[in-house]
């Protein structure tokens, strides 16, 4: 799909050259010229108020009718599944729903059988089963090997990935070996009524712009999904289905990278994607100590701290705490939101939870804007008289 | 030792701004920038460069004639030189056409021993390209580096996860992405600005990396942007008034009024 300037009617207003998000537009002569950068995104096509650029679309057809299913990458870490793959189950749930077809999900590992039955009993019709030594842990050349010979043997129509640091590893290897096409972060996923396929939504431009993805002419659709995003899928204990195991064999060599050891360290990021009560930093608070009264109040609730980026950047906080586009996205019953301004990339990653309650000394700060309540003061005041009425 | 890294010129995405009325980006005054991840690849890369005069570094980029000011940006980093994949037919790639593109410069360039991306590019966030890149030239990736170190012909990295991190050991020829607690990417230099002044950079088209036009940009990328749109706000709710005291037992009041608490 791209787009296409209809000389007859442009009036070389030049509307188009601002609100293109990739500066693709140029005028010449008067008439505007779409260039290289040009990604089709069809931002032009709404805003030009003489319907001087249009959409054209590309007739290549391929047979894609032996591509059925909808298949989840049951990523397990030390033989637990990640919470991100029971979100992923319900999402797939409702795509097959409307399509027509099943769940699978594929799972990796050294011992398989007890989640394969919790994957069964998340919604899952059909376990893949790659069982091996050498997949107990992530490897990219390993799962990479393993699932894209399951992928060409069985041939999925959609698979979805958790966007962890591991999906977004798998994902684009897959998607090169199987020549498809991958969404990276979705956060939201959609199947069109009419021709069944799937439109694939996410962040871009650090969260100032949401895209609709597809895949149209390339199987499987391929995405990854951000945690903690999509609502869980329900567990129905004893559900049953069908176990099938993958043929797993590995030359020497084949396995190019060795881990030498696995590192843990403050591990919150968990809590926070679970959380139901986030109270969160930014550089409002004013020195790094800031936050300890922050956790006051999240311990009074049962709840966590988290962090703008700012604070992350200025050192004030581990990364494992950022709240945002490029850190975790979360929906907490309540989020506070103390000294944070509310740039756009934060407002990405918080703006589902059930309650944003905003508590900054600027009247003016856009958090305001999706803020349920506001509070204009100083948050050194505010908090602890929130801590006495509770 | 030869040492490629690959980089990307991005919009600043924190400088772009929203007109509020028409709900559309809005671009002008947005300064170009070295992507922030690519500038940690770069700088680990000099860094090795650094302790052994004898390795090579060179960065590559796809992107409009405009790039060059970025790989002018690199060189005065301490970059030896530079490539620019320019074409027409290049243009609106998504990461499957991107990394295609990629590596056939990369194998025009020649023999490299480690290849360097950041972890994503700021304009996209998909962290797509630099994994791609290695499995199109069949070499092993290992992505989110917080930390190298070479030791002969083998790079020992400590791979960045959500809860620590796996320190992994992988042969080169190797692609590894950087995220920012790799390094502190080092400013330009007064001598090394004099220097990327007098070096060439070489621009190639598709007929250069032996690439048909079918098998770049727009036309080869598997996916399409369908739509795009701001995204909706959750719209303006109760300012609370009073003092300190007062305001907090009413929010307190109206939260349990909610049953949220």
């Amino acid at each position: 799909m791209s787009v296409r300037v209809i000389v007859e009617k442009c009036k070389g207003c030049s509307i188009c050259v601002k609100c293109c998000p990739f500066s693709a537009i140029d005028m010449e002569n008067k008439i505007a010229v779409i260039g290289d950068a040009c990604t089709g995104c069809g931002v032009c096509v709404d805003e030009c108020p003489f319907d001087a650029i249009e959409k054209t679309e590309d007739h290549v057809k391929k047979d894609l009718s032996e591509y059925k299913g909808v298949w989840v990458f049951a990523e397990q870490r030390e033989g637990k599944l990640m919470p991100v793959v029971i979100e992923l189950l319900g999402e797939a749930k409702k795509l097959a729903a409307e399509i027509g077809t099943d769940v699978s999900a594929v799972v990796c590992g050294d011992e398989v059988d007890a989640l394969t039955h919790e994957l069964f009993a998340y919604g899952a019709d059909k376990v893949y089963q790659a069982v091996h030594p050498e997949l107990k842990n992530y490897r990219t050349d390993a799962y990479t090997k393993v699932i894209e010979e399951a992928i060409n043997r069985y041939k999925p129509e959609i698979i979805l990935l958790g966007a962890t640091h591991i999906g977004r590893d798998l994902g684009p290897c897959l998607a090169v070996r199987c020549d498809t096409g991958l969404t990276a972060d979705c956060t939201k996923l959609e199947i069109d009524p009419d021709d069944k396929k799937i439109r694939q939504t996410r962040p871009a431009f650090g969260g100032n712009l949401m895209a609709t993805i597809i895949c149209p002419n390339h199987r499987p659709q391929m995405s990854t999904v951000r945690p903690g995003v999509m609502d869980k899928a329900e567990y129905v204990a004893g559900r049953e289905g069908v176990a099938i195991r993958l043929d797993v064999n590995f030359k020497e060599d084949e396995i190019r990278t060795k881990i030498i050891k696995i590192v843990k360290e403050a591990g919150e990021l968990a809590s926070l994607t679970d959380a139901e009560f986030i109270v969160s930093g930014g550089l409002g608070l004013g020195n790094p100590e800031g936050f300890e009264l922050l956790k006051k109040l999240a311990d009074k609730l049962g709840g966590t701290i988290g962090s703008s980026r700012a604070c992350v950047d200025s050192g004030w906080i581990d990364h494992s705490y950022q709240v945002g586009q490029t850190g975790t996205t979360v929906k907490p019953k309540i989020y506070f939101a103390c000294g944070i301004s509310g740039a756009i990339q934060h407002l990405a990653g918080m703006q589902s939870s059930d309650y944003i309650i905003a508590i900054n000394k600027n009247e003016n700060a856009p958090i305001f804007e999706v803020a349920d309540y506001g509070i204009v003061g100083d948050l050194y005041e505010v908090i602890p008289a929130i801590l006495e009425e509770l | 030792m030869k040492i490629l890294v690959c980089v990307k010129q991005v919009p600043d995405t924190n400088e772009v701004k929203i007109d509020p009325v028409k709900g559309t980006l809005i671009r002008e005054g947005v300064p170009s920038i070295l992507n922030p991840d690519d500038a940690n690849a770069l700088e680990a890369a000099l860094a090795i460069k650094d302790n052994d005069p004898n390795v090579k570094v060179s960065v590559l980029t796809m992107g409009p004639p405009q790039a060059c000011e970025m790989l002018r940006e690199c060189l005065s980093m301490g970059a030896d030189d530079a490539y620019l994949l320019s074409d027409r037919a290049f243009g609106g790639a998504d990461t499957w056409s991107t990394s295609n593109t990629l590596a056939a410069g990369i194998r025009k360039i020649g023999e490299v021993d480690i290849i360097f991306a950041g972890r994503q590019a700021i304009d996209g966030d998909t962290a797509q390209v630099g994994p791609q890149t290695a499995q199109r030239l069949d070499i092993p990736v290992v992505t989110y580096v917080q930390h190298v170190e070479v030791i002969g012909n083998k790079v020992v990295v400590q791979r960045q996860m959500e809860d620590g991190y796996e320190l992994i050991e992988v042969s080169t020829p190797c692609l590894l992405t950087a995220v920012k607690e790799l390094n502190e990417p080092r400013f330009m230099s007064i001598y090394n600005i004099v220097d990327a002044c007098s070096k060439e950079i070489t621009i190639w088209g598709h007929e250069d990396i032996k690439l048909s036009p079918e098998n770049c940009g727009l036309k080869a990328s598997p996916t399409q942007v369908f739509r795009s749109f701001t995204p909706p706000t959750k719209g303006k709710g109760e300012m609370l008034n009073g003092t300190a005291a007062e305001m907090s037992k009413n929010l307190v009041s109206k939260l349990k009024g909610l049953h949220v608490i």
